[in-house]
């Protein structure tokens, strides 16, 4: 394993969407070694429900896959990897459009992406038609010190 | 997920379990809408007092209810959201049609459980 990053886990599973909550509760509890807040994890488990679920209903559709999750810490900050192999998206600025979704018929609202952008720093995407799609999200934990004056500022009411 | 009917007042009430993701959305729609269809309430209550995560596919859910309720004259009001609730609530902007209420209506134990006419296997 590469060597820049502190920490690395990977993990690949099928395509069922029981996979779902296992997947966020693997990286939940990989990084909880940093020591995030209750909302971080939670910001994060709901970015990787968002990417795993889109690997499994649009990526693989009906059909069987594997999706691949790799989570890496570098200091403070949790760098996380989610890919299939499965039918790649033809346009990926519009897929990132906030209600933009493929499958209403499947009550699906197209607000993936953007909840993924909102509690992530950065989410990049790349996708190939008919090859996959791998999504990359970055998020930096505040470190106690940054807590402890957020708290601060809080009480102080400078928010 | 449990239900409540209130007869009285014609509110369904659906109190929602731990986690909503699209494989527990899933789980559960087709009773969701067979309850509404059955009581045809006038008010339809999502009591989240108890979930702890919820992402887009509890969007796509209560939007989905909010249809089936228009159809049928019944409005959908959400209760008790928590803090990842609410997050995600907000930054869908389904606030503006799906109205919050103060207080999640008591229910009366006994009373307000609904008689098991026949049992149904759900999935
Ligand atoms: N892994 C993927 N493989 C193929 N297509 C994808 C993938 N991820 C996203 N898409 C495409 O991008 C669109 C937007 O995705 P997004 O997650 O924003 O919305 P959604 O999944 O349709 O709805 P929601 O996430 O709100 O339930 C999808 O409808 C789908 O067409
Ligand atoms: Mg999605």
């Amino acid at each position: 394993m590469n060597n820049t990053y502190d920490n690395e886990m990977k993990i690949e599973f099928l395509s069922k969407s029981n996979n779902e909550a296992f997947a966020r509760i693997a990286v939940a509890a990989f990084v909880a070694q940093l020591d995030p807040t209750l909302e971080e994890i939670a910001d994060i488990k709901t970015a990787v429900s968002e990417a795993v679920t889109n690997s499994i209903i649009h990526g693989y559709e009906e059909r069987q896959g594997i999706v691949k999750l790799i989570c890496k810490i570098r200091e403070k900050e949790v760098f996380i990897e989610i890919s299939d192999s499965g039918k790649g998206i033809e346009n990926v600025e519009m897929a990132k459009q906030p209600l933009y979704t493929t499958k209403a018929n499947l009550e699906r609202s197209g607000m993936g992406f953007t909840i993924m952008e909102s509690f992530m720093d950065d989410v990049e995407v790349e996708s190939v038609l008919g090859l996959g799609t791998k999504v990359t999200m970055r998020r930096k934990i505040k470190s106690n010190s940054q807590k402890e004056e957020f708290a601060v500022a809080t009480i102080r009411g400078e928010e | 997920m449990e239900s409540f009917y209130k007869k009285d007042d014609k509110q369904l009430i659906f109190k929602m379990d731990e986690e909503i993701d699209e494989c527990t959305a899933q789980k559960i729609r087709r009773k969701l809408d067979n309850e509404i269809e059955r009581y045809m309430p006038k008010e339809i209550i999502f009591d989240f007092n108890n979930v702890s995560f919820m992402d887009s596919a509890g969007i796509g859910l209560i939007i989905g209810r909010y249809k089936l309720a228009n159809m049928l004259g019944g409005k959908v009001q959400v209760a008790n959201m928590t803090t990842p609730v609410r997050k995600i609530f907000e930054m869908s902007g389904i606030q503006r049609i799906i109205p919050e209420r103060k207080d999640c209506p008591k229910i009366r134990e006994k009373k307000d459980r609904p008689q098991i006419i026949k049992e149904v296997q759900y999935e």
